[in-house]
């Protein structure tokens, strides 16, 4: 490289800095919410821009894995920039609370929009939208009388025919925390020691490759979120699955949620909130259906018809704290169980 | 004058010791941060990981180490001799292309392979459609899978730098052999490869490092190693401390390997032989047919075909192109350009100081400097972090107090600063290894010669050094270049606000199974990260040789001599 082009190089790279570095010299005019989003960018950003035009408060924004999130409000301490976490599982945000990174909040609104169980007791944090983990199923080789709960596609009648996702999911985590919680450990690792010996192949990394697993015979039946099968219809709705709600001679279908509260340490406690609220309100809880396929979690809304006419369901009205409180119990249960 | 050059030169090996650790800084802070949590023993997670996780990650992990380094290593050097010492129909063309594929980032080369090899993938469905249920493949999603995966994208780090090593290794030394009998064959194995062997092993080294800390690959595949198991004990078991703990001793086994391959080849010199192009051996009959072969059997199964399936998948989604690619693409290369010229600088001034100080000190330092790579982004994001967030509390408490109620706001963390320092604290040793393996080659005697010429200290590192290290310097560059463009998890962590790059893009559709969208954010990335690639390596590969700029004659004659 010539002397040159290195010093147009460097001035150009220079110039592409500047502004970030200069962003937080200039502080703006108005009111400003920062949310850290574990929540991908192109489910939330439509929902902060419809906020923006109606409220004139400027919603900035960053996103990331909640892990990741946690850890950085965690090391930012007093000084982070966050007000409002958004995730998309019940553990995270448990996680979050028992980590001291949220603050209680009060709202009557919140308390009226969304259901006790899909909230903190302690008013930490609060579920916005619904997601539903169930079976999938291929209807030419799997008669709907067959299949009934969780438990059951541990029994041997399932061998080589069953698909999972990795055990690394988090949605996986919640699912056996729950279940702990209603069988407890004992009878829930032989439940999954049975999920493993039924698998017909090792599990895999997406929801989506396990149900194109049942559509090439590889299996008969999955365990997926529903809105991942709202996505594969939405794209070929001659699509030859069928969903099933597990559990409902039972205490009901496992449900999960995304959702959110305000930061400890946040610069506007009052901003987070109000903006918390709006999201619990029937516009936005709309929105956020209609983006992803998933079930708004204040229950006057009603879904995107194409989720609607999956039929309704009873789900299961434990606490969605617990999958966070059993967490790493859930995890440490199925790396013994041997699931991958 | 003579006392201060006299004191100068008694300095020198402290100065060099205190330069390397200095520029060890932003490895060993976090990394210093994170091991301090060593002392606080978690036993519950602890003795989890260990009872029912450490025995499959580590053999895992050995296995994909292992075969990952035999496979570029053998796939790298074979491609970089022949491109570099002979003559066949194509060389031209692979001499570039053969580098495309390091453009790909690892994850996505695997979520590639597994839509197309998957028992629901094309290839296996159309095998069953033509012989029934039994036809499938071997599985991809397997340990075998996961190290093609990985070959495939890493070959090109092997490549690069061998390719380097053989085309300015001199033709004298091969000519030599040959002149002694030896055939062209014997004559790679006897001279050429010996000769070369520092570089293969700093690319090999380069790629066993990017595989111990690589994440997206592996949870493609979902096969278990060690960097699954510090997420797992992190994320998952809700552990930093055991997380930690994982990865110190990651380092500490990579830092003994460092110090181990150091030492192997300490009293072995490589000095050069005449920075000549060797004249490239014409093959003839099926051996022509065999290197045309292997180049472009390579080309198509690591780039070619990806691509292809990439650009059928962007092709589907191409709503989402829209004006903010501009924005996504002129970051990516924004942070990737910035990046590369401070990591090679950096990297010179490292290769510099262990030259001048050889003790242990200044080669652990060294060592330390470039262990980043092989730490998972994660967790060296989080040990700057902490860091960064004292250093903007100390700015602003200054600015309180000259300011007082108007003090601006000061936060490091979350700047283009940040994520730069955080950059090169991983990328370095992909910047150092080839200037360094390049400088190594300058002797000192030549150092000698050129000062006896009257050239002052900046003058032999302008005229001697650095027309010799160019082609390392520009490997490094590139490398750099293309390794930040890739990056996600330290980009994802320490991004300045509303900050998103082509990286990040494909991360936010991949982590909820959205391949097929992730496509187009790839195929951009691809496209912008090769540019400057093919730019860089078609000047690196011109007829006019290593050296721009004529040696003093008698400098050169002093080269030979040695």
């Amino acid at each position: 490289m010539s002397v040159r082009t290195t010093a147009f190089v460097a001035a150009l790279t220079c110039l592409m800095a500047l502004p970030p570095l200069s962003q937080s010299v200039f502080a703006d005019d108005g009111e400003e919410v920062v949310v850290y989003s574990a929540r991908q960018e192109h489910l939330i950003k439509p929902l902060f821009d419809r906020y923006e035009a109606e409220t004139g408060v400027r919603v900035r924004y960053t996103t990331g894995d909640a892990g990741q999130l946690l850890q950085r409000i965690a090391s930012e301490g007093r000084r982070t920039r966050a007000d409002l976490l958004l995730t998309v599982d019940a553990g995270n945000l448990w996680q979050a609370a028992d980590r001291d990174l949220l603050a209680p909040v009060e709202s009557a609104m919140l308390e009226d929009n969304i259901p006790d169980h899909l909230r903190d007791p302690e008013g930490q944090w609060s579920g916005l939208s619904l997601r539903v983990r169930t079976m999938v199923y291929h209807p030419d080789r799997v008669d709907p009388e067959e299949l009934s709960s969780y438990a059951d596609l541990a029994d041997e009648r399932w061998e080589g025919r069953l698909c999972l996702r990795s055990s690394r999911k988090v949605y996986n985590q919640s699912l056996v925390a729950i279940l702990i919680e209603e069988h407890g450990a004992e009878r829930t690792e032989e439940i999954v020691r049975g999920w493993v010996d039924n698998l017909a192949a090792d599990p895999f990394s997406s929801d989506t490759q396990v149900m194109e697993a049942i559509l090439a015979g590889q299996c008969d039946v999955g365990l997926v979120n529903s809105y991942y099968y709202g996505r594969l219809l939405d794209q070929d709705s001659d699509l030859p699955l069928e969903i099933f709600w597990a559990n409902q001679d039972e205490n009901g279908v496992h449900v999960n949620i995304s959702g959110g509260g305000v930061t400890r340490h946040a610069g506007n406690p009052e901003g987070a909130r109000a903006l918390l609220e709006w999201m619990s309100e029937q516009e936005a809880q709309a929105m956020m259906g209609r983006m992803n396929f998933e079930y708004p979690a204040n229950p006057d809304v009603a879904p995107d018809p194409l989720v609607s006419s999956w039929g309704t369901f009873k789900q299961n009205d434990i606490n969605v704290r617990q999958s966070g409180a059993r967490q790493r119990e859930a995890v440490m249960l199925m790396d013994r169980a041997g699931y991958r | 004058m003579e006392g201060i050059a006299r004191r100068w030169a008694r300095r020198r090996p402290l100065s060099g010791t205190v330069l390397a650790w200095l520029i060890a800084l932003p490895v060993l802070l976090p990394l210093l941060l994170v091991s301090a949590s060593l002392f606080a023993a978690e036993t519950e997670v602890w003795v989890h990981l260990r009872e029912q996780v450490l025995a499959e990650v580590i053999i895992n992990t050995l296995w994909l180490v292992a075969g990952v380094a035999v496979g570029t290593a053998l796939l790298g050097t074979a491609l970089a001799w022949l491109v570099a010492t002979c003559e066949f129909p194509g060389r031209r063309f692979f001499a570039w292309a053969l580098l495309l594929p390091m453009a790909v980032p690892a994850y996505v080369m695997a979520f590639v392979l597994i839509g197309q090899l998957e028992y629901a993938g094309p290839v296996q469905t159309a095998l069953r459609a033509w012989w029934g249920e039994d036809a499938g493949l071997l599985p991809i999603r397997s340990r075998g899978g996961v190290m093609i995966a990985l070959v495939l994208v890493l070959y090109p780090y092997v490549y690069l730098i061998a390719r380097n090593a053989f085309t300015t290794q001199g033709a004298r030394a091969l000519e030599v052999a040959r002149s002694l009998g030896l055939s062209p064959w014997a004559g790679f194995f006897r001279v050429a490869l010996p000769l070369a062997r520092p570089w293969i092993a700093a690319g090999v080294m380069l790629a066993m490092m990017e595989t111990l800390a690589d994440f997206g690959t592996v949870a493609a595949f979902n096969y278990e190693t060690f960097t699954t198991a510090i997420y797992k004990a992190w994320y998952d078991l809700q552990s930093i401390e055991a997380a930690m703990q994982l990865s110190s001793i990651l380092v500490v086994v990579v830092l003994l390997v460092l110090v181990l391959e150091q030492l192997s080849r300490r009293r072995t010199r490589y000095t050069g032989t005449g920075a000549g192009v060797p004249r490239r051996f014409p093959l003839r009959g099926w051996h022509r047919a065999v290197a045309t072969g292997l180049c472009g059997l390579t080309l198509m199964l690591a780039f070619v075909i990806p691509a292809i399936q990439l650009l059928f998948w962007a092709a589907g989604n191409l709503g989402d192109l829209d004006h903010r690619y501009w924005g996504l693409a002129g970051r990516s290369v924004g942070l990737a350009g910035m990046t590369a010229m401070l990591a090679v600088t950096l990297g010179l001034l490292l290769a510099y100081a262990t030259r001048r100080s050889t003790g242990l000190w200044a080669t652990m330092g060294a060592r330390v400097a470039t262990v980043g790579y092989a730490v998972p982004g994660p967790v060296l994001a989080v040990g700057l972090s902490l860091p960064l967030i004292w250093v903007s509390g100390w700015l602003q408490a200054g600015a309180d107090w000259m300011l007082g109620e108007d003090a601006i706001i000061i936060a490091l963390q979350g700047t283009v600063l940040g994520l730069v320092a955080a950059y090169i604290g991983r990328f370095l040793a992909v910047a150092h290894n080839p200037v360094q393996a390049n400088l190594m080659r300058v002797s000192h005697t030549l150092d000698d010669a050129a000062r006896g010429m009257g050239l002052g200290p900046l003058g032999v590192i302008s005229r001697v050094h650095f027309p010799l290290v160019r082609g390392g310097l520009l490997t490094g560059a590139i490398l750099v270049f293309v390794d930040v463009m890739k990056e996600m998890p330290i980009t994802l962590m320490l991004r300045p606000f509303g900050w998103e790059t082509l990286a990040l893009r494909i991360y936010e559709m991949t982590a909820e199974g959205h391949w097929e969208r992730a496509a187009l954010p790839a195929v951009a990335l691809v496209l912008v990260g090769l540019i400057p690639v093919i730019m860089l390596t078609r000047r690196l590969d011109a007829p006019s040789g290593p050296s721009h700029k004529p040696l003093p004659q008698s400098a050169r004659e002093a080269v030979h001599a040695a």
